[in-house]
């Protein structure tokens, strides 16, 4: 173990448990969470190490309070986490929306099983996905991402302390059942104290302090409970001072700038991978589990000498637009296979436009797509 | 220790956001009055200002943490208790006030308040019941006696509402206290003796809320509330709770009915953590 308390070198552990030791490297001190198929290990891992590193787990009476208690305990300075599948996400949407309107780092894991409702509790889905980026009310952006093993669960958790600290917004990991039940070798590097990102704090002083004048990125320092800024925060509509206001305008200040300060840093958040892009003309898109199957149609779609690719998202939200809207003009097709009837083939159809066809391979949960189904649909689309 | 104050002196304008006044509450509400409460019971219980975080939730009452001049937080609807369970836990050094509505604590929030009650969490848990739900224009809630009229029960109230001393006793709160907004000097020292005490602390206020349930239910005015407290209200300290439920046109017992030490949240966490690293035995 460092001396910051995080596990190094090298280990066979599950998607779940890696996922843990991630928000531990990171500095994840508090975790607030409710029991559920197939995210529980998460829990259960953080209720053993959480207590030797003098960090607090707690099991809440229900996810509504799970998400309440994480925001509460990273205002009182903690890096805190919660974890869930479909029917806890939908309730954590409600303090999502605080969470984002408070403007408070925090990470949400999301362990996607078979749905709708209860579902499929322990076989793989991926029906969340759109329910990530609009499942609370009203207009912001989130930023989430999707890991395809236990080693990038591992390291995207890192990344979303990281990116969540340094926004102001919660950020979601939108993995699922079958990277998280899955074991494989997990490299946990020592991450040094200075590569991790803390929240900018305020240097004025009380008197002076508002709590969301932003600076230049457009987030703005963050005080804590507890150390005499007397500060005042919202739901409701509210100024730079925090003070709520019934406005139009200031609505209009805020939401634009909630929206913003995500949009105007995209180039620092968008992550992705790919795979024998250079000369593809069929580019299959996919994200978490699926991308890996895909991988493995690309490669015997090679074989057969189709000139295809793939394009592996990691960042979900915000989409990656620019990526989609340049292969676009390069491919002739994009393949999107995914664990639901069709939520990322929406916004990758969106942004290649009427340059590439774009064809979705869906598959309903319960099991992962086989790589023939995918590699079929390439065949079809570069006859 | 719970200090004598020199009312001649002490202001409360020093607790406010005056950028904020004035209020949004209604003449002869119950909310204002207890607030002053809170922050004379502040003053008197010795704590550090700056290490208060008040937590308030939806309606009515979740407004008063807008215009306290301390780390405030106005969150969702019912979620004021798990948010502010999240910053005690995280920094055990800050003093925890949950200051809200009887809708958003005893509804919504009904699950939280029973469970934060169970887990003797360090945290003072303010309700002010005014049997209604006043933000929304008077409905029904959960603990409208039965038989009042508000607007969504104009026939009566057809459902019994929650007796929320016994509730709370029940779900294993170590202080449970009510008063009314007459009772002010009682629930001054109610509030800084419980912001003190180690544990969770619920103390519910019987409040006026002339506009609607006051209109209602034959009190429209506050002060024909507060006449109404003055001749109903029988003190009873050390009562068992199940007897304190209310009735429309019924007596009102008030005092501090529960008041026992037993081991916090904290304490048994901090037990946790030395067992996890092998200081203790499991």
């Amino acid at each position: 173990m460092a001396e910051n308390q995080a596990l190094v070198g090298e280990y066979f552990v599950s998607g779940d448990v890696a996922c843990a030791e991630g928000a531990i490297s990171a500095g994840c001190r508090f975790f607030a969470g409710y029991p559920i198929t197939p995210a529980t290990e998460i829990a259960e891992r953080m209720s053993i190490r959480l207590p030797q590193i003098d960090g607090v787990y707690i099991q809440m009476e229900d996810e509504l309070a799970s998400m309440a208690a994480v925001l509460g305990a990273s205002w009182a300075g903690k890096k805190s986490m919660t974890a869930t599948s479909g029917p806890g996400f939908s309730l954590m949407m409600e303090n999502l929306g605080l969470g984002i309107m408070l403007e408070t780092p925090c990470v949400l894991v999301n362990i996607q099983r078979g749905d709708p409702s209860t579902g499929l509790p322990t076989m793989v889905g991926q029906g969340g996905m759109m329910q990530a980026r609009w499942g609370s009310h009203g207009s912001y952006e989130i930023i989430a991402m999707s890991p395809s093993s236990p080693q990038e669960i591992f390291d995207l958790t890192i990344v979303a302390f990281n990116l969540s600290e340094k926004y102001r917004v919660p950020v979601i990991i939108m993995s699922d059942e079958a990277v998280g039940h899955m074991s494989e070798k997990v490299v946990m590097p020592y991450v040094a104290p200075e590569s991790l990102i803390t929240r900018q704090r305020p240097v004025v002083s009380p008197e002076e302090y508002r709590p969301y004048q932003p600076e230049a990125n457009l987030v703005s320092p963050m005080a804590l409970a507890g150390e005499g800024y007397r500060f005042h925060v919202t739901g409701l509509t509210h100024d730079e001072r925090g003070y709520p206001v019934m406005d139009a305008e200031v609505q209009d200040r805020l939401v634009r700038r909630l929206v913003d300060k995500i949009r105007v840093n995209i180039n620092d958040i968008i992550r992705y991978k790919e795979v024998e892009i250079d000369n593809a003309d069929i580019i299959v898109c996919a994200y978490g589990i699926t991308a890996r199957i895909a991988q493995m149609a690309v490669k015997m779609a090679r074989e057969e000498g189709i000139r295809a690719g793939l394009l592996q998202l990691i960042t979900i939200w915000p989409f990656n637009e620019e990526r989609i809207r340049k292969l676009s003009s390069q491919a002739r097709a994009f393949i999107v296979p995914e664990i639901n009837y069709g939520q990322i083939v929406l916004e990758v159809e969106r942004c290649a436009g009427d340059r590439a066809r774009t064809v979705l391979v869906p598959h309903m949960g319960g099991s992962v797509h086989s790589p023939q189904t995918i590699l079929e649909a390439i065949r079809e689309a570069s006859r | 220790m719970i200090k004598e104050m020199n009312t001649e002196i002490f202001s409360i304008e020093k607790y406010l956001r005056q950028d904020r006044l004035p209020h949004i509450w209604c003449p002869g509400c119950g909310i204002g009055p207890t607030a002053n409460c809170f922050l004379r019971a502040i003053e008197r219980s010795n704590i550090d200002p700056d290490r208060i975080a008040l937590v308030s939730g939806i309606g009515c009452t979740g407004r008063v943490a807008g215009y306290i001049k301390l780390d405030s937080f106005h969150t969702t609807h019912g979620r004021a208790i798990p948010f502010a369970t999240g910053l005690k836990l995280a920094n055990e050094e800050l003093n925890v006030v949950v200051f809200s509505g009887d809708g958003d604590l005893a509804a919504i929030g009904g699950n939280h308040l029973i469970h934060a009650a169970r887990r003797n969490i360090d945290m003072t848990v303010i309700c002010v019941n005014n049997f209604i739900y006043g933000m929304t224009g008077g409905q029904a809630g959960p603990t409208t006696p039965f038989e009042a009229r508000t607007t969504t029960s104009r026939y009566g109230c057809f459902e019994d509402p929650f007796n929320l001393p016994y509730l709370l006793s029940a779900s294993g709160s170590p202080y449970v206290a009510r008063w009314t907004t007459i009772h002010l000097r009682q629930l001054e020292k109610t509030i800084a003796e419980a912001m003190i005490k180690p544990g969770f602390s619920f103390i519910e206020v019987i409040s006026p809320c002339p506009p609607i349930f006051g209109r209602m239910n034959k009190q429209p005015q506050g002060l024909d509330s507060m006449h109404y407290y003055q001749e109903k209200s029988v003190i009873r300290n050390g009562e068992d709770p199940k007897e304190v439920g209310m009735e429309l046109g019924g007596p009102i017992i008030v005092g501090k009915f529960v008041d026992k030490e037993c081991p916090t949240l904290q304490d048994h966490l901090l037990q946790v953590c030395d067992r996890a690293k092998g200081k203790s035995k499991t």
